[in-house]
């Protein structure tokens, strides 16, 4: 039962990008198509389900001094393995999300995920965190990458969605597009979240905002340090 | 002249943050404060052009001779995290008034993905040993630009009334895309 719940959570309570704010470079990136966004998803669920599942394997083994490194290590190794995997076997993938694969070991779901949950959790607790938090992202980044391909190139996955009179806004696949799309969805996330609150008559936080530079797991130290230089 | 070119390209035109999507969660994380971002501004070019040199060494006498190309992500990772390690110890050492500056912001640029964004993508683009600790100078310093033109806007933020939904990083994120389209104006300038 609670593996299921752990599973899930990814899926909505815990939405990687939208409602923890991981992750946030490749979900920029890599989101100028829906066909994109989905690839990309696919190789960061394969690197977080089994980095999970290897450092809750070996948590008692590591000592808690060097466990960053030591996760790092492990990601790393996964990475390459995505790497060469895709060479393989999905080569104008690979060429289309370009640094951005080797890129997925320094993405802060990888190591906010071992550090906050494999690190602390069973074998199979942890496969089911990986395996929803990595669909959760997926999902968004094909979500968003969708929005995007359809407002700035007017089709999606490469079939042409919008009638012909369409002009695509050039904008939406570029930077800015991506950056302001992201914002309207967080947005749009907080909204949903506070009329939920509302409704069960609570007072509720805006999720985005109470993580700020804690956001990232790989950042938690940026939070901390920040205060440290205030107290100074 | 072409040096200049590429430095004016990778600091204004190709930003790191606005233009290449890398370094987004420092870039968003801290830029509360004009002093933060300053802060860690600082401490990434350092770290980006110390990093570029040791990774474009390792890459050109270890990695490619013994045919280990493959190795790239690992073995850099692990490069810049040691460096960043060994920079810390250094600096704590040796000048202590830098440390109390630049400290706290060093253990989290190993997670930086603009580092190794940088490392990498010298690599890719095969420049001479010169020419890639520039390139890492100036995207560091177009990382420091957008930090800190972002820490000045959300200061004046904090004052202004927004929908309640849209405060924090929606906001941070909306004028990271207008920054953005204003960057795109200085294509032409060089590419």
């Amino acid at each position: 039962m609670s593996v299921l719940k752990e599973f899930t959570k990814g899926l909505w309570k815990e939405l990687p990008p939208f409602r923890l704010v991981l992750g946030l470079c490749p979900t920029l990136a890599v989101t100028n198509s829906a066909s994109n966004g989905l690839g990309m998803g696919a190789a960061v669920i394969f690197v977080l389900v089994l980095s999970n599942m290897i450092i809750s394997m070996v948590r008692h083994i590591i000592p808690a001094k060097v466990r960053i490194a030591c996760f790092i290590v492990i990601a790393a190794s996964l990475v390459v393995a995505v790497e060469l995997l895709m060479q393989a076997y999905a080569y104008p993938l690979y060429e289309r999300l370009g640094i951005f694969v080797p890129l997925i070991v320094v993405n802060c779901i990888i190591l906010g995920r071992a550090e906050a949950f494999a690190a602390k959790n069973g074998v199979a607790a942890s496969v089911a965190d990986g395996l929803g938090m990595g669909l959760g992202f997926t999902m968004s980044l094909t979500f968003l990458g969708s929005i995007r391909e359809v407002l700035g190139n007017g089709t999606w996955f490469g079939m042409a969605v919008m009638p012909e009179s369409f002009e695509p806004l050039r904008i939406m696949v570029q930077a800015p597009g991506a950056f302001i799309c992201l914002g309207l969805i967080l947005a749009g996330m907080n909204m949903l979240n506070f009329r939920q609150a509302r409704r069960r008559g609570e007072q509720a936080e805006a999720l985005a905002q109470q993580q700020g530079c804690g956001s990232c797991g790989g950042c938690t130290a940026c939070g901390a340090g920040a205060r440290d230089a205030q107290a100074q | 002249m072409e040096i200049f070119q590429l430095f004016i390209a990778a600091v204004f035109v190709n930003n790191i943050v606005l233009a290449q999507y890398l370094g987004n969660c420092p870039y968003l994380g801290c830029s509360k404060e004009r002093g933060v971002a300053l802060g860690m501004g600082s401490a990434v070019i350092f770290v980006i052009v110390v990093s570029t040199f040791f990774t474009w060494l390792m890459q050109r006498c270890v990695l490619d001779p013994l045919g280990l190309g493959y190795l790239q992500t690992i073995v850099f990772i692990v490069v810049i995290a040691a460096l960043v390690q060994f920079v810390e110890m250094f600096l704590k050492k040796m000048l202590p008034p830098l440390y109390a500056a630049l400290g706290i912001f060093l253990p989290l640029i190993t997670t930086n993905c603009a580092v190794m964004g940088v490392a990498i993508l010298v690599q890719r683009e095969e420049y001479d040993l010169l020419t890639s600790v520039l390139y890492g100078l100036a995207s560091s310093i177009g990382f420091t630009l957008a930090l800190l033109l972002m820490a000045g806007i959300r200061e004046r933020l904090d004052t202004c009334r927004l929908p309640k939904a849209m405060a924090g990083t929606p906001i941070a994120l909306i004028m990271a895309g207008l920054m953005s389209l204003a960057f795109m104006g200085f294509k032409g300038m060089a590419n």
